[in-house]
């Protein structure tokens, strides 16, 4: 099977987030791999693993899609350490700001050249916070959306893949056949920690950067435009009481006071 | 004037009051149309429950492929529609489903699409809350229809009584949209608490409830709330995954969060940080969760919440 994994570098959630000229300042704060892209990359080792493994010359390959600056590299040689074959990333600078329009357009581009028989996705960045870019992706490859997975199992002989979706609508059980769009939620695995032989053979994998033209994709300016941004006041500073047997009672005079009961 | 067209949202078999948000969100912009989507004999009932908000007119569509094929189905319908009506405006809740609708449409019928607002005014230009709250946006979308998805629980909804004049519209979904089969479905275990994405008061419970929620259910109860929980919670199998209140849970925004026995965790914040009044009970005077505190007790949450409960009730007549 050729599986691939869309990962993206976000800032770092502990960092504070400031805009700048209506895009998100991402120059200034920590970078790390989206955390919910961890849960995606190792389900597709889990896959690859199940099924004859993705060693050289194996039965499977795992490949990484990013879109983002060429810093992202960084986030890539991560899920290169903990497993993965190899990586793509599209870099460029028209595709800064890009929408999830367009984000989803370039990713769908990449993958159609490749042959994959599965993309897995996480189901949120947590800087866009959108959760609609696997399902854009799924739209535009024509291809069948199996997201919100807690857990995936795949038959390469019959290339029937089934999962069970958990979103706060319920629980529902989904089954399609290859190619299709994973994403799954975090309750699916636990991700492993690159290995020191991982980290090492990582440095020798490759990750082919390329410009959005290779892509086919026409960048026109983006579909939804910020107007303009500005910090909320902070949260004003609040009481706090330690309790001496008294504090169920001044909770609620406190909910009378704001008259919420 | 202009037309905004609304996905109606259903619980079960009523519109959900996240419809009567949406609805009034949209009359904002123009005249309202409800898109009801249905099995096949189901519509007309579906449609009589758009009783409340401002909501001008129903189209309703029958197919089984809505419940076979999920959100595909749904988004290939939704953009049928919005090519024949060409509104101003599309709004859709913002739930894992509405997004994913959301999403698909807006690559079909090929617009710009904003997720989560808050607020729309009448140009169409919306109000987000992004980077946990911390800063306020204004965006517009600049290409197409104007695909937005809406918070639930941040539109006061306008409850005016409707009676939509109900048209039938019969579709057939594309074969690319049914490339995904559900064979079961199961909705959420419903206790008799308020929904918790609806509800205007949340009592959550954490890891120091070690495993027992009753007096965060107690309390919920006195002030009719929905019960949420961390994810250290719902992991441990204390309380159902679907009261998961996060990044990977749910977002609320109530007038009330109570959070009982939680540290702070930001991934625990992302989901209620926008919430108006913040009350946190904590043993530990250090939990973060403090700093967003509008009222903060260091206590233990066994100790506080049976007299609270207490409290609230004596004030019910
Ligand atoms: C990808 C990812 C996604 C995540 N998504 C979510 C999410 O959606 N929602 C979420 O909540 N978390 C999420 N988490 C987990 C999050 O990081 C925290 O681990 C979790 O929120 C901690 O839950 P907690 O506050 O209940 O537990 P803890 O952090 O263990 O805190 C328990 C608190 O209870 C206090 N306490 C103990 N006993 C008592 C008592 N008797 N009375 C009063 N206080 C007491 C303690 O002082 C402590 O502060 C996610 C993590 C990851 C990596
Ligand atoms: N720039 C990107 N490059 C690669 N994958 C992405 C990118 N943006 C989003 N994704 C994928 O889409 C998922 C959902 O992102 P979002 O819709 O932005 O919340 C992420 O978890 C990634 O798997």
């Amino acid at each position: 099977m050729k599986i691939a994994v869309c990962i993206k570098q976000v800032p770092d959630s502990w960092a504070e987030k400031k805009m700048v000229g209506g895009l998100l300042d991402r120059a200034n704060v920590d970078a790390v791999l989206n955390d919910l892209d961890e849960y995606a990359i190792e389900e597709a080792l889990r896959i690859a693993e199940a099924h004859g493994g993705n060693e050289e010359g194996g039965a499977n390959t795992v490949t990484v899609i990013s879109m983002g600056p060429e810093r992202a590299t960084e986030a890539i040689r991560k899920a290169l350490s903990m497993g993965a074959n190899d990586a793509i990333l599209i870099s460029d600078a028209t595709l800064a700001g890009a929408d999830a329009v367009l984000t989803s357009q370039v990713l769908a581009s990449v993958i159609t050249k490749e042959n994959f028989d599965i993309v897995i996705c996480g189901t949120e960045s947590t800087d866009a916070r959108m959760s609609v870019v696997p399902a854009m992706i799924s739209e535009k490859l024509d291809w069948a959306q199996l997201t919100f997975a807690s857990k995936v199992e795949v038959d390469p002989s019959t290339q029937k893949v089934s999962i069970t979706r958990v979103t706060e609508a319920g629980v529902e059980e989904i089954f399609a056949v290859f190619p299709v769009v994973i994403s799954v939620v975090e309750k699916i695995n636990e991700p492993r920690y690159p290995s020191f032989k991982g980290i090492m053979a990582a440095k020798k994998k490759t990750i082919d950067i390329r410009n959005c033209a290779s892509t086919g994709v026409q960048v026109a300016a983006a579909w939804s435009t910020v107007i303009d941004s500005a910090p909320r006041p902070p949260r004003a500073a609040g009481v706090v009481i330690t309790d001496d047997g008294g504090a169920g009672q001044k909770l609620v005079d406190f909910l009378i006071e704001k008259k919420l009961i | 004037m202009s037309t905004v067209l609304i996905l109606a949202d259903f619980v079960g078999e009523k519109a959900s009051k996240s419809t009567v948000e949406i609805a009034t969100a949209g009359a904002v912009i123009g005249e309202v149309t409800a898109l009801v989507l249905a099995p096949v004999g189901k519509g007309a009932a579906r449609a009589a429950t758009l009783v409340h908000g401002p909501i001008a007119k129903a189209i309703v569509v029958e197919s089984d492929d809505f419940d076979k094929h999920g959100v595909p189905a749904t988004a290939d319908a939704l953009a049928q529609v919005i090519t024949k009506m060409q509104p101003a405006a599309v709004l859709v809740v913002s739930h894992a489903f509405g997004k994913e609708v959301a999403g698909r449409v807006a690559m079909k019928v090929q617009s710009g699409i904003i997720t989560d607002a808050v607020a729309i005014a009448a140009d169409c230009t919306t109000t987000q809350l992004v980077f946990g709250g911390s800063t306020t946006v204004h965006s517009k979308i600049s290409h197409g229809v104007s695909i937005i998805t809406v918070r639930p629980n941040t539109v006061t909804a306008d409850f005016v009584t409707c009676s939509p004049a109900i048209e039938t519209l019969p579709l057939s979904i594309a074969e690319k949209s049914k490339l995904a089969t559900i064979t079961s479905s199961q909705p959420p275990v419903k206790g008799g608490r308020p929904e918790l994405t609806e509800a205007n008061i949340v009592v959550s419970g954490g890891r120091g409830t070690n495993g027992d929620f009753t007096a965060v259910e107690n309390f919920a109860d006195s002030l009719g709330a929905a019960v949420g929980a961390s994810r250290a919670a719902t992991d441990a199998g204390w309380y159902p995954h679907s009261h998961q209140v996060g990044q990977t849970g749910k977002t609320v925004s109530p007038t009330l969060y109570v959070a009982c026995g939680i540290s702070g965790a930001i991934q625990h914040r992302a989901g209620m940080q926008t919430s108006k009044t913040i009350v946190v009970i904590n043993k530990d005077p250090e939990a973060p969760l403090f700093e967003l505190a509008d009222f903060g007790v260091v206590g233990d949450l066994f100790a506080v919440l049976p007299p609270a409960t207490e409290g609230v009730k004596a004030r019910k007549p």
